[in-house]
């Protein structure tokens, strides 16, 4: 990797104002995708800000009809938190499966959403469940926070705080990863919430999106057969070695019905 | 009955507690007083000239010692990397023999090719400057597929192989062959490619170079299996080195799976750069220069034929394969495709007349070379996809067709139509074994439960046989080898009565130290941990052509048997003495020297005490020590042998195979050490399995960009992707030419898994009408093939 200024700062605070300094800095988080962009020396940053210093960025808790997760959890820490797995077990078992057990006891869930990799899982955990991100200066909903590929509507100096994720009446998240990577080549997250029925897609477009004609079909009737007539456009989604968009649009649908089955 | 620590012990790997804790010594882990740092500048392209290389900013860069280009290299009389193995062509002339410059002269051939290197005080400061080096390069178009590489407007990759070609070779009786079909009843056809490999060794290759200005000597550490063969290639060839002045030491290797048999450019490189800059220069690969710089695998494009008669005999079968050498010949690339692949193609099988061609291909790709089977399991693929499909066309059973087909046992030794003369083998016996283990006659029933749970369930069989133990030296010399095959030992008795055995074979994973102490403690009656081995270093083993086609115990332990011989011919000498009896009288058994019919006896620690403390010894017809030498040249080869059966669930929504059962009863000879055996059997089993259903090395058609260049994208099969293994073998068909009737494991697994899974895959899509799959079978080309063969349900 190229030489860099390191920063280790004790507060968001801090952290914002290093960045607000540094026009090339970098924020590090769990590392996961980051440290190995710079060891291939694809990206240079003049700084880089290690948020491992700041300890109320981690911590699950229970906040009314939700959960908090702090944006410096470690994935590890969410699949053994007892009260993910009793509030919201597929979003637990979404974090089961993210890469290999090395990746889970670094990778962060602020991390995963602020990188926003097109095959990452969160990010559909965070729109199938209608989840909001609380950042240094304002909230924002998972509907408005996803972009496009690897972009966010974060700001240059934003520093994301935590997320709070909205108990769902059930959900559960059907994953097809690549086998090589483990990333998503199709992710789908399904969640029956108070206000309908969400259904998120990872893995298959440029970035996490809604599937809204399964989610009319699912409030109808919430069952694996409701999708039989939904036919996914394989256009916009991705191609490549490992999987054609005609192939992603079929395992969307597998993906869903999977979900629901699991879900049920 | 088994000893403790003897031969058909399950005695637990010595070396393990140093490599499983961090112990152990890898080229890596050796810094030298005063060492520089390399690194290599690769193209980026995969065919250009460089018009151009200019330097001054690398050189003038922090750190900087020295930068080096190829031109640097050819000004000093430095070589081209040689290559082990002449092919004759059809008509008898030589292939072609491109030249292979350690570092390009004006043409880079793959991206990856070596520009320069730059050597610094630091691996960070080397791999800065070289960033400062500008090549000025003229891309031109590119060829990567071996079939595209033989149209006439083709790129050509070498100015001096026209067509691309290397050889046009070919074996067999070509008229008896063509007769044999003309006769036929059934011909079965099919197209197949086997897929190209990268082999991903755990440890990244690496080397040290090091030259003494006060000896005149230097010193090569590097990543290999055969250091004696690397200072023969690269002394003689390359560098022009006497071997009395170079050392090669290869020391804890982690893993090679034959990319590490190779003599490489970075090794000429560092040690000729360490004489240049009159310090150490050391050179580690990371995983992405791993990926473009150590020879890869397999790439063969191939048409056969099997001709049978109405009740399913063989008679005769025509191959024709266009094999890819990559855009340089590595050191045996040459052989694979040809005596280490065309040679196999009987199989199991009484098959009357064979005859195979083989192009050999220039593309602009990284070299290919053996890897872990090497031309035995392209063989085994073909004839085993072949008879499987055979069988679905005339409608008899898979494990019938194979059994009417098979060499009986009494027919050995038996002479196949393609060159090797097997020398036992109990083919039966290996199926009688593995049908009850994989419970074949349930297999219908199990089908029809899976088909309720929405799944297609297939059975598949590989029954393969290998060459290994390469080779007698005569027999390669006649047929191209530029090098013997033999292997030397030296088994040193020290004066209280342990052992330092010297060995050729290098471990880099396969348990010699433990497989080798065994044989010793076998035949003396001494503790496996009395004898210590040394193997890897040029200036402390006599001789060595290292470890490869499985031939370290066929081959090294049949040297270490020869050797053995002779001690105890000696130690009988001297008990004969120190009893005051004949020698004949002498008897030995488990390392004890009885006087017959007495209980006047010495331990062989009691006669190398007396040995090389020599008061009571027979100093006028023997001399005192007890340290003996051997080379052993193999008779033939060894052909290790067995039954694979794979049984695997397909979710036809998706296309994904699960691999329900696998097992394999195998004939390896006498066993050594079975639980050694049964690892490497696992381990070969996965690199099999890895191949027909997640590995594939792709490189992009028009750029030649290599574009599974990482793990991300080139899959390795995991623990949670595999089965557990049910392994069984026999030992009633020991070889019947070596010393200890040992046969090899280490590639075994590998050579017959692909053909096992593939005929598995084939078999649970045949009721859709899938005859055939290219490997690997991903989820996402099973579910294409469901969609082809029944567009509505997989819709």
């Amino acid at each position: 990797m190229y030489a860099f200024n390191y920063h280790k700062p004790g507060s968001v605070v801090e952290a914002v104002a290093l960045l607000g300094q540094n026009e090339d800095a970098k924020l590090v988080a769990g590392g996961q995708t980051l440290i190995p962009t710079l060891k291939q020396r694809l990206a240079m940053p003049g700084d880089v800000i290690d948020l491992s210093g700041i300890s109320d960025l981690s911590g699950i808790r229970e906040d009314g009809d939700g959960l908090v997760i702090g944006a410096m959890t470690r994935h590890a820490d969410v699949v053994g938190s007892d009260i993910v797995r009793r509030r919201i077990p597929a979003l637990a078992a979404l974090a089961e499966h993210i890469g290999d057990r090395q990746v889970r006891n670094l990778g962060t869930l602020g991390g995963s959403i602020a990188n926003n990799d097109p095959a990452a899982d969160y990010p559909a955990g965070l729109l199938g469940l209608g989840a909001t991100v609380t950042t240094d200066r304002r909230t924002l909903a998972a509907d408005d926070f996803f972009i496009g590929l690897f972009e966010t509507i974060l700001e240059p100096t934003e520093v994301v705080v935590s997320v709070h994720f909205p108990v769902p009446e059930r959900a559960a998240y059907a994953k097809f990863p690549n086998p090589a990577s483990r990333y998503a080549v199709v992710g789908v997250f399904v969640a029956k919430t108070s206000t309908g029925v969400r259904v998120a897609v990872t893995g298959a477009g440029a970035g996490v999106f809604r599937e809204t004609a399964m989610e009319q079909a699912l409030s109808a009737q919430f069952a694996p057969d409701a999708l039989a007539g939904i036919t996914i456009d394989s256009a916009a989604l991705n191609d490549d070695i490992h999987a054609s968009r005609d192939y992603r649009a079929h395992l969307v649908t597998v993906m869903a019905k999977r979900a629901v089955a699991a879900a049920s | 009955m088994t000893k403790a620590d003897g031969i058909g012990a399950s005695v637990k790997r010595r070396e393990d507690f140093r490599f499983l804790t961090g112990r152990g010594t890898y080229t890596d882990d050796i810094d030298r007083p005063g060492q520089t740092h390399a690194h290599i500048l690769r193209s980026p392209f995969a065919h250009a000239r460089v018009k151009s290389i200019d330097v001054a900013a690398a050189t003038a860069a922090p750190g900087v010692v020295a930068v080096f280009t190829g031109a640097d290299m050819a000004a000093d009389g430095v070589k081209g990397l040689p290559c082990g193995w002449l092919i004759h062509n059809k008509d008898g002339s030589p292939m072609n023999e491109p030249a292979h410059p350690p570092i390009v002269i004006d043409k880079v051939l793959h991206v990856g090719d070596q520009i320069a290197v730059v050597i610094a005080e630091s691996r960070a400061q080397a791999r800065d400057a070289a960033e400062l080096i500008e090549v000025d390069y003229e891309e031109m178009p590119a060829v990567v597929d071996a079939v595209a590489a033989q149209a006439p407007n083709a790129p050509q990759v070498h100015g001096d192989a026209p067509g691309n070609l290397c050889y046009d070779w070919h074996l067999g009786d070509q008229a008896a062959t063509d007769a044999a079909f003309a006769r036929a009843a059934h011909v079965t056809k099919l197209d197949l490619v086997n897929n190209r490999l990268v082999a991903n060794a755990m440890e990244p290759r690496a080397a040290i170079g090091e030259f003494d200005r006060a000896t005149d000597e230097y010193t090569l550490i590097t990543t290999s299996q055969n250091p004696h063969v690397i200072r023969l290639l690269m002394g003689a060839f390359v560098l022009g080195i006497p071997e009395h002045k170079l050392r090669v030491v290869a020391p804890d290797v982690g893993g090679g799976f034959g990319s590490k048999i190779y003599h490489y450019a970075e090794e000429a490189i560092v040690t000729w750069a360490a004489r240049k800059v009159g310090r150490p220069v050391k050179w580690t690969a990371d995983r992405s220069e791993s990926f473009l710089s150590d020879a890869q695998g397999r790439d063969h494009s191939t048409h056969a034929e099997l001709a049978l008669n109405q009740d399913g005999t063989f008679l005769g079968l025509r191959v024709s394969t266009v094999a890819n050498l990559g855009a340089y010949l590595s050191t045996f690339a040459t052989s694979i495709p040809t005596y280490l692949y065309a040679t196999l193609l009987a199989g199991q099988y009484t098959t009357p007349a064979i005859y195979c061609e083989v192009k050999a291909v220039f593309t602009n790709t990284v070299p290919v070379d053996a890897y872990r089977g090497a031309g035995r399991p392209e063989a085994c693929y073909l004839i085993e996809r072949l008879v499987d499909n055979a069988a679905r066309e005339l409608g008899i059973d898979r494990v019938e067709l194979r059994r009417r087909n098979m060499v009986p046992a009494s027919a050995m030794p038996y002479q196949t139509p393609v060159a090797l003369q097997y020398d036992s083998g109990d083919f039966h016996r290996n199926l009688d074994l593995a049908l009850p283990m994989i419970d074949y006659d349930g297999f219908p029933a199990r089908r029809a439960e899976a088909a309720q749970r929405g799944k297609l369930r297939g059975i598949g069989f590989s029954t393969y046989i290998e060459a290994c133990g390469i080779a007698p030296s005569n027999v390669a010399g006649a047929l191209g080898a530029r090098a013997g095959l033999y292997e030397s030992a030296e088994v040193r008795f020290h004066p209280t009565g342990s052992v330092t055995l010297f060995t050729g074979s290098h471990s880099h994973g396969q348990g010699h130290e433990t497989t080798f102490a065994q044989l010793v403690a076998d035949r003396f009656g001494i503790p496996v941990d009395s004898v210590e081995i040394v193997h890897g270093d040029t200036s402390k083993v006599p001789f060595g052509m290292g470890t490869y086609g499985s031939r370290s115990l066929a081959v090294g332990g049949s040297a270490i048997a020869r050797a053995m011989d002779k001690v105890e011919t000696k130690a009988k000498k001297i008990a004969a003495h120190m009893l005051e009896a004949s020698e004949a009288d002498i008897e030995v058994k488990d390392g004890s020297f009885t006087v017959a019919g007495t209980d006047k006896s010495l331990t062989i620690g009691e006669i190398a005490l007396s040995a090389y403390v020599p008061h009571k010894f027979p100093l006028e017809e023997l001399e005192p020590g007890l340290d003996e030498q051997a080379f052993y040249d193999p008779k033939n080869f060894t052909f290790p042998n067995g039954c694979q059966v794979c049984e695997i669930e397909i979710d036809p929504e998706t296309g994904v195979s699960e691999i329900v059962k696998f097992v394999c009863a195998d004939d390896f000879g006498r066993v050594v050490n079975p639980m050694i055996v049964e690892g490497q059997v696992h381990g070969g089993l996965v690199q099999g399995i890895g191949q027909a259903l997640m590995e594939n090395c792709v490189y992009d058609a028009r750029s030649g960009q290599l574009v599974t260049g990482t793990y991300n994208d080139y899959c390795m099969p995991r623990a949670d992707d595999l089965p557990f293994f049910a392994v069984k073998y026999h030992e009633e068909a020991l070889c019947t030419h070596n010393p200890l009737g040992v046969k090899g494991c280490g590639e075994a697994g590998t050579i017959g898994a692909a053909a096992a899974v593939m005929n598995a895959v084939v078999d649970a899509l045949s009721a859709l009408g899938v005859h055939h799959l290219e490997m690997p079978a991903t989820p996402q080309a099973v579910w294409q093939a469901i969609r082809a063969a029944r567009p509505s349900q997989a819709a």
